[in-house]
């Protein structure tokens, strides 16, 4: 029989039971849909993430505070990242060509008659428009003597920009943050959302300002002004290694704290996209194996059918043996039709997986990236399914004996 | 009559059960059947008629004994090879027609040539091939037909078309008026002899003596075993 001829067989036969063929091939519908919408919402976060990270601006390094708890209870913690290591990097390391700290913090200002509540201040140090890649549209950004002296100068954000000021020029007025004044000097070119950070909303200050200011603490008298993150830009012809480690050196030195356990922690922008990649792939392996059982539970659904159907058509193979099919025209003919209903159902699968995966991507935050390979994947998969579960039950038909067959009623 | 030999069978023996249970569904059956020779063959249920029709049509192997088709000896041979010579050599023909439904009567008669691999041929052979069975037993006018859409005769002359396109050697037909009333019973029958006049050589089981009467002998089975062979004394096919 020629394979052209078995399909057509196999084809009719999946037809003349169209809603089962369809609820039969469900499973794999679901599960292969599953796979490509699953991937592309990994591999969308993945995207969009190590977008954010290369976009806080090239050659960066991070360093961090690693706070160690005091006591129970969770007393006053030690060691940690102070301001004035910022400036100890910028003075005493070789290959730094920029230092940025940056401060937080939520105030209520007033402007131009126009009041706005919650919005971010981010205080930095001068650094921080050639370190995080930032252009000014109009003023200027306030240098390293500004932040020293704690000048109470701020740079807006495009959008806050155009919502205190609307048409007029910013530069030179006056506004209130909290009970503070100071004085615009700046605007920054339109950024956009970064990651879900929109960088047009914020109000840019010296960190010193933010320091003293708003987010005052008790600590901060006695053991000098506590940050979380400090960025150093390195130099394009440095050694990046090299660099490392005498941040290391210096920190653990000025912390007075062993290089072995050390009270802050030094990190590249590779690492954290490394450290990224390890949790996505480690999540998108978790939904590949979600997906897989699915693909499992779809071949168990064509299994079953096809155990069915050839019980349905056990006459109909008696005949075809009795005029001389032999066993494997049988079984090539019942595996055609599982393998038929895998692909189908694989096809519809991909077309529902990709849809879903521009809705998902269209409708919510969550940005997606259909990977082709996934789609190979998936449907390759649903194809081995078919072949695996569709074995036994068209073995089964083949296997039949004719007189028995044809007694069948 | 043809001295080419079509059915030589040596003492075939059909033993079903184990044990205390054994019953020889056959028991050392010895015939022989020549070419263009119409063959009935009858006995009460229980004789062992559809053992020997089954084992005839290749549809099964005897326990013990030697079968010759068309002086080949088919007794021991696999479940592929007996496929190929069910497909080769033998037409059925049965009491329920056994056509494939849904199917059309120019597709369930297409069948055994899509079965052949042997002989290479285009799809458009086969449908010439099979209309022009069609057309001979009559339904050139039925063939896109489905056989829920015939009568039980026409059915009935669909499965002989099916029989007859791989032009075998032998044609087994299993009670072929069985399902039939006695005017379409007498049409098959018509048909049947018109095959047998021009060469074909027909073994049919049947419990009706008077259909045994269209055919030239009728071996009679009792209890596993030839009981007695009656010659009707009808002329034999050129």
């Amino acid at each position: 029989m020629k394979s052209s001829e078995v399909f057509n067989i196999a084809w009719a036969a999946i037809l003349k039971n169209k809603v089962r063929s369809l609820l039969t091939m469900l499973g794999i519908i679901i599960g292969v849909a599953a796979v490509i919408v699953m991937v592309a919402i990994s591999a969308g976060t993945e995207a969009a993430i190590s977008e954010q990270i290369t976009s806080l601006g090239s050659n960066l390094v991070f360093v961090q505070s690693n706070f160690k708890r005091g006591g129970a209870g969770g007393g006053i913690p030690e060691g940690g990242l102070v301001y004035d290591d910022a400036a100890a990097i910028a003075e005493n390391v070789e290959g730094v060509s920029g230092v940025v700290v940056e401060q937080s913090a939520t105030e209520t200002i007033k402007a131009n008659g126009v009041v706005l509540d919650s919005v971010t201040l981010l205080g930095s140090t001068a650094d921080f428009p050639s370190v995080r890649d930032m252009d000014l549209s109009d003023g200027r950004y306030f240098n390293e003597l500004e932040v020293d002296r704690k000048q109470k100068v701020a740079v807006l954000g495009a959008t806050l920009a155009e919502e205190l000021f609307g048409e007029a020029d910013p530069i030179g007025q006056d506004i209130t943050v909290g009970t503070t004044r100071l004085v615009v000097i700046g605007i920054l070119e339109e950024k956009g959302l970064v990651g879900d950070v929109d960088y047009d909303q914020r109000l840019y200050l010296p960190i010193t300002v933010v320091l003293d200011k708003f987010t005052q603490s008790q600590f901060a008298r006695i053991m000098g002004d506590r940050v979380k993150l400090i960025y150093v830009e390195i130099n394009e012809d440095a050694n990046l290694d090299d660099t490392i480690l005498q941040i290391q050196l210096l920190l653990s030195k000025l912390h007075d704290v062993s290089l072995d356990e050390p009270d802050f922690s030094v990190t590249t922008q590779q690492d954290i996209i490394g450290t990224q990649e390890a949790t996505t792939a480690a999540f998108r392996s978790l939904l590949g194996w979600v997906a897989g059982v699915s693909l499992i539970v779809g071949g168990i659904g064509i299994m079953n059918i096809m155990l069915v159907s050839v019980t349905e058509r056990t006459r109909e193979i008696g005949i075809r043996q009795s005029i001389g099919a032999t066993p494997s025209d049988i079984r090539w003919q019942f595996l055609t039709e599982a393998l038929l209903l895998s692909l189908v159902g694989g096809l519809i699968g991909v077309i529902f997986g990709i849809g879903g995966a521009w809705i998902f991507g269209s409708v919510s935050e969550m940005r997606t990236v259909i990977v082709t390979e996934s789609i190979l994947l998936a449907f390759g998969s649903a194809a081995l399914v078919g072949a695996f579960f569709g074995y036994y039950p068209a073995n089964k038909a083949a296997e039949l004996d004719p007189i028995e067959a044809l007694r069948h009623e | 009559m043809s001295t080419r030999m079509i059915i030589e069978t040596k003492d075939l023996t059909q033993i079903y059960g184990m044990g205390d249970a054994r019953v020889a569904a056959l028991d050392g059956v010895s015939i022989s059947v020549y070419e263009g020779e119409f063959v009935a063959i009858m006995g009460p249920s229980g004789s062992g008629k559809s053992t020997l029709m089954n084992i005839l049509g290749c549809l099964s192997r005897p326990t013990s004994g030697e079968y010759f088709l068309d002086n080949e000896d088919v007794s021991d041979l696999d479940k592929i090879e007996l496929a190929a010579i069910r497909n080769k050599k033998i037409g059925y023909i049965f009491q329920s027609y056994n056509l494939l439904s849904r199917t059309t009567a120019l597709d369930n008669v297409v069948l055994p040539l899509q079965y052949d691999r042997e002989t290479e041929r285009t799809t458009e052979e086969r449908e010439e091939m099979a209309v022009k069975v069609l057309e001979m037993v009559g339904l050139g006018d039925r063939m896109q037909h489905q056989p829920q859409e015939l009568s039980g005769g026409q059915q009935q002359r669909v499965a002989i078309a099916r029989a007859l396109v791989n032009e075998p050697v032998l044609i087994m037909a299993d009670e072929p008026t069985g399902n039939l009333d006695s005017k379409s019973g007498a049409e098959i029958m018509d048909l049947l002899h018109r095959l047998h006049s021009e060469g074909a050589t027909i073994v049919m089981v049947t419990h009706d003596p008077e259909i045994a009467t269209y055919t030239q002998r009728t071996i009679h089975l009792r209890d596993g075993k030839i009981d007695k062979v009656i010659s009707n004394g009808k002329k034999a096919a050129k």
